[in-house]
């Protein structure tokens, strides 16, 4: 219930956020534009359209979950917010995991304007409504909700700016963990094998997310492989979430 | 209500790892239904206390028990309302949305909540701002809200860290008089403060804590009764500028206005013999106010006895 009272609140914190506003109406935009530079380009049309706009909802949610997320906590502590909170009765996990389900609630809420006026944008185009792209768009909000982790992770430790970096150093290393393991494989050094081989295990590979492309292209993904993201994303929540109540609870908020 | 033994801090800072004791071996205690004031000056560790009283930060060594159940026991603070230094609050609420939210995290049901928070915004005079978020709140009004999300729900301890800062006079009397109000209905109160007067008129008990140590406690009464010094004030009238010259050889501070000239005196004999001296050389006593130690005096005597050390 106290969970439910922070996540709340710091939904409507979120929502009250000029900055938050400004990401979703560049994302809108970006949306809306790609069917005018649709018009520019040679090829399907439509496939374009579509490649573009879920890019978009990608990227812009990408940046909301790492710009909100990194000041979950720490602006809490730099501004005192957490002092009145924590002297009640309430135990620290409960505000952490409160404030991280506030901020998968907003970003649930993005998906969902994105996805409408994605939809709408194909309506327009075809005539027709449209829901194969379902699926990327779970895929894609699994991406997030692992950023939100990581960025919650690092704020409860680390300032704004360098929280901001390391996020989105996860997020590029990523991106390319696949050709990491790939360059361990043919270095000769038995070190930077194992280095390699070490950060391919354990940061999240956010390309089991990205399924934007078959989607686009007409390519089945079979439900098995969804079950598979899904699971190896809420994995990755669930330990990263670990480790920031561990670090949260044993934290002098000076 | 209230016990420390031996609790204290050490802050490590800054990248050579500087070591800073802010709280050494506090021990003391707070009764039932009494108003403590936790005095000291900038940096005494007044703050530091109440952090570690609220959970905010660990100790270093030492233990803390708030009625009698042991620091970290989260079901304690369904009966303990705080208010830290210079609040920030999350600015985007308004102020009906501010009390609902913090009534919440008691687990208040919503007629309650709504019950509650009416009364607590009309009782420090806040119900006129209800759908005015908090980022239009002046200081003052801040400070009141923050009393009113202490009081929300109904605690039989009170924490306040320096409730008065900041505040206008009037502010100041708000709160004294919302403080007197609750020591009237048997609530515990410890709060902290470097402001003197106001801990006059409203503590029973006191605390003096300077550089992390505490120097003294006790009632304000026998605090002063440990005061040897008191002074003598005299104003006098028709001196020549050496019969002043005089005057400033037996007191211990003289000081002009206009046709008249102030002085003052350590004891009650230099005092008497300034008054022989007056008359003597044709001048007039126009008053003679014997002053008591201060609460003041109490406090620089204690900040200059650790400063000594």
């Amino acid at each position: 219930m106290k969970v439910y009272a922070i996540a709340v609140n710091t939904f409507k914190e979120v929502i009250r956020d000029k900055i938050f506003y400004t990401l979703v109406f560049f994302a809108v935009l970006l949306v809306g534009a790609s069917v005018a530079m649709s018009s520019l380009s040679v090829g399907d049309r439509l496939k374009i359209i579509e490649d573009l706009a879920l890019g978009s909802m990608n990227i812009f949610g990408v940046i909301i979950a790492i710009f909100v997320g990194i000041g979950l906590v720490d602006k809490e502590i730099q501004k005192k917010t957490v002092y009145t909170i924590v002297s009640k009765p309430i135990n620290r996990y409960e505000f952490l995991l409160g404030k991280y389900l506030g901020l998968c609630l907003t970003l649930a809420v993005y998906i969902l304007v994105m996805t409408a006026v994605f939809m709408a944008v194909l309506f327009l185009y075809t005539g027709s409504i449209h829901l194969w792209f379902m699926n990327a768009v779970l895929l894609t909000y699994m991406e997030l909700i692992v950023i939100t982790a990581t960025a919650l992770l690092f704020s409860t430790f680390s300032t704004p700016t360098l929280s901001a970096a390391y996020t989105m150093a996860v997020f590029v290393i990523g991106h390319l963990t696949s050709d990491l393991k790939g360059l361990g494989d043919k270095t000769g050094s038995m070190i930077k094998k194992v280095v390699l081989e070490f950060l391919y295990y354990f940061l999240p590979n956010l390309d089991n997310f990205n399924i934007r492309s078959e989607a686009v292209h007409g390519v089945a993904v079979s439900w098995g492989y969804i079950a598979f993201a899904v699971s190896y994303g809420l994995l990755y929540v669930a330990i990263l979430i670990a480790a920031s109540v561990i670090i949260f609870q044993n934290r002098d908020f000076k | 209500m209230l016990k420390t033994e031996g609790l204290s801090k050490v802050f490590v800072t800054g990248f050579a790892r500087r070591k800073v004791a802010a709280l050494q071996d506090l021990s003391m205690k707070v009764e039932k239904g009494e108003v403590f004031g936790f005095l000291g000056p900038n940096g005494a560790g007044k703050t530091t206390t109440i952090k570690i009283l609220m959970g905010l930060i660990y100790p270093t060594s030492g233990k803390a028990w708030i009625m009698d159940r042991e620091l970290g026991d989260v079901r304690v603070k369904r009966s303990v309302g705080f208010l830290p230094e210079q609040p920030y609050f999350y600015d985007y609420l308004t102020a009906r949305e501010f009390m609902d939210f913090y009534g919440r995290l008691f687990g208040l049901g919503k007629a309650e909540r709504n019950e509650r928070s009416a009364r607590l915004l009309e009782h420090v005079g806040l119900s006129h701002a209800g759908d005015l978020q908090l980022r239009k709140f002046s200081k003052g009004m801040l400070q009141r809200i923050g009393i009113a999300q202490a009081l929300i729900n109904d605690p039989e301890l009170v924490i306040l860290d320096e409730p008065m800062s900041g505040l206008d006079p009037i502010g100041r009397k708000e709160v004294r008089d919302i403080m007197l109000g609750l020591k009237e209905r048997g609530k515990t109160i410890f709060f902290s403060t470097h402001i003197l007067p106001d801990v006059e008129v409203i503590c029973d008990r006191v605390g003096i804590l300077v550089k992390g140590r505490l120097r003294a406690t006790g009632t304000v009464g026998e605090l002063m009764s440990q005061m040897k010094t008191s002074s003598m004030e005299m104003t006098v009238e028709g001196l020549d500028q050496s019969a002043v010259a005089e005057l400033q050889g037996l007191s211990s501070n003289v000081m002009e206005r206009g046709r008249q000239v102030v002085a003052f005196f350590d004891d009650q004999d230099k005092a008497r013999r300034a008054r022989r001296l007056v008359y003597e050389r044709g001048g007039d006593v126009v008053s003679l106010i014997p002053h008591r130690g201060s609460l003041e005096d109490i406090f620089v005597e204690e900040v200059r006895k650790e400063r000594g050390r």
